[in-house]
């Protein structure tokens, strides 16, 4: 019911993790969103300061994870919380990942990665066959690479950095190319930059296999008010973040293209 | 659809059905237009859109209260010149109205706006005087006997279509500006905007839409809406369009009832793009029950006496 999910519930911070110079993981207590499913999001009051949708990265027993990058004022606020410290939740919201078996790839960029641990851990007692290709800008960027590599075998993760400090130098895109020319998946799930995910769908695309893609846009309301996030005819708060590759299609005219700016106007992404 | 019991001439307007889109509610786009029209609206009314470009408040800038929703999402809106681009692409594929609501700062930004938007291609303006959230435009235009003739003056005179003037609830005595905008020209009236309304948060003690001060919508408004319809109606004659909180065809009705011609509904399509198909059917079938043969027989039937 999204009158209940939507109201805001003030909680405490239980415990911050440093994951890189630049990513924090924060848990919290929330009973609404220990039970979202992996891919849905939150939105996160940073008293006084901004609002902000985040991924859900965990949720279990009633604690929630989620993980921020600093990335301008309001996650630079954020970043200098510490257990103890007083936020607001709401959510859960939008449409996840659905679950799949068989032989399963999933392909993350930057703190994209987040939903994707999330989902791996519901996946990995289901699945035949669990894959990860992850890419980062620099090998500290690289998230969960140990958490990763714990929930599939070693061969099955391939990590990638643009300046070739950790793993292989180049985009996640490369290797995925090459790994779908030679193995057979059943579902390919990804989160990341959105021209990441133009990509991804392409290559998807090229073998006829499906890909569950989750976007990000710019996001105000969380509940499908007020049109910020819109890609085609679909709210990304509430027709997504999630969508399939059916959708994809409808809105590839603008996927990793254009996004709807502050003041409603289309912008180049 | 010429002999639905639905279908009704509003100030001009053809409507297949008497349900619109309220301002403020889901897009600036054309795909976002047609899916409302999909689910069902008989015609669509934009967000507020200005001579220039606004980025809107940052967040929180929705706070969801017990029986509604309170916002203060700031008029972000792209400017009328790149809006226009928008308005012409969406008449090449909307087959229901396009009403597009406008926003100022003076008289003459409202009309040079709204004529931009009538030469791009709009059925109807819809004047925004009445957003409750905003500085030195909406509601602090609309609620000035002064300034709201002003700016209805200068519009009417300036385009050739149908002029709506969406008024608020934020007002001692509603009838007393619906009858200035009627006699500065406006050919229909939406009541209501917002209630001007407020959240604090207990444990941090702070407000927390980042503007403060918000816009109250949903079921909590209905009975205040409710009654400003009844009293626009006691004194004017142009059509009404009622607003606020109306999410099944029963709220429908009692606008209808209480004087309205035609309703717009906006937080209920939050939830449900095709709340406006739901409601035409049970307004249709409620009105074969009782043996009406338009909708416009019980315009008004709560005022007999």
């Amino acid at each position: 019911m999204l009158t209940a999910n939507n109201t805001m519930r003030i909680t405490q911070i239980v415990n911050v993790h440093s994951e890189s110079p630049s990513v924090k993981t924060y848990t919290f207590l929330d009973k609404l969103c220990s039970v979202a499913r992996p891919g849905q999001f939150l939105m996160l009051w940073i008293p006084g300061i901004d609002e902000i949708p985040l991924s859900i990265m965990d949720a279990t027993n009633g604690l929630v994870s989620v993980s921020v990058k600093v990335v301008g004022d309001a996650t630079r606020h954020l970043h200098s919380f510490e257990a103890g410290a007083t936020i607001g939740i709401r959510g859960p919201f939008g449409k996840g990942f659905t679950e799949s078996q068989g032989r399963v790839l999933l392909v993350g960029g930057g703190t994209g990665i987040a939903p994707l641990m999330f989902l791996a851990k519901q996946l990995r007692t289901k699945t035949e066959h669990l894959a990860f290709v992850e890419g980062a800008k620099t090998k500290e960027e690289l998230l969960f690479v140990n958490e990763l590599g714990g929930m599939c075998q070693e061969k099955n993760l391939i990590t990638t950095t643009e300046d070739g400090t950790a793993g292989l130098q180049c985009l996640v895109t490369q290797p995925l190319a090459s790994l779908l020319e030679k193995e057979h998946f059943d579902m390919i799930y990804t989160c990341g930059p959105e021209i990441m995910v133009k990509k991804i769908f392409e290559i998807t695309e090229h073998h006829k296999l499906p890909l569950e893609a989750s976007l990000e846009r710019l996001m105000r309301c969380g509940i499908g008010l007020c049109g910020s996030c819109m890609i085609g005819k679909y709210r990304v708060c509430r027709d997504g973040p999630v969508f399939t590759t059916d959708q994809l299609r409808e809105v590839k005219d603008e996927l990793g293209i254009s996004k709807i700016g502050f003041d409603g106007s289309r912008i180049p992404i | 659809m010429e002999n639905s019991p639905l279908s009704t001439t509003l100030a001009g307007l053809q409507l297949s059905n008497p349900t619109m889109l309220a301002s403020g509610i889901t897009g600036y786009s054309a795909e976002s237009f047609l899916r409302v029209a999909k689910g069902g609206a008989g015609a669509i009314v934009t967000k507020s859109v200005s001579t220039q470009p606004r980025i809107g408040y940052a967040n929180p800038i929705v706070v969801q209260a017990e029986a509604g929703l309170l916002n203060a999402v700031g008029l972000p809106n792209p400017g009328i010149d790149i809006f226009a681009e928008e308005i012409k692409y969406t008449k090449t594929l909307l087959h229901v109205p396009l009403i597009v609501s406008i926003f100022g700062y003076s008289a003459e930004e409202y009309t040079i706006a709204a004529k931009k938007a009538v030469d791009a291609g709009a059925d109807a303006i819809e004047l925004n005087v009445s957003c409750p959230h905003v500085k030195q435009t909406g509601a602090e235009i609309g609620q000035s006997p002064q300034l709201l003739s002003e700016v209805v003056q200068q519009v009417k005179a300036a385009i050739d279509r149908t002029l709506i003037v969406k008024l608020s609830p934020n007002v001692t005595d509603i009838g007393v500006l619906a009858q200035i905008a009627v006699e500065a020209g406006a050919d229909a009236l939406t009541a209501v905007n917002t209630l001007r309304a407020l959240a604090i948060d207990p444990e941090t003690q702070l407000p927390i839409l980042s503007n403060i001060k918000g816009g109250l919508s949903g079921s909590a408004v209905k009975p205040v809406a409710l009654r400003c319809v009844y009293d626009i109606a006691e004194v004017v004659d142009v059509p009404i369009i009622g607003c606020g909180g109306i999410s099944n065809w029963q709220d429908t009705v009692e606008f209808f009832l209480a004087g309205a011609s035609a309703v717009q509904i906006g937080t209920a399509v939050v939830n449900d793009m095709e709340v406006f198909c739901a409601i035409t059917k049970g307004v249709d079938t409620y009105l074969r029950k009782k043996h009406y043969e338009s909708v416009k027989e019980i315009v008004g039937r709560a005022h007999r006496k």
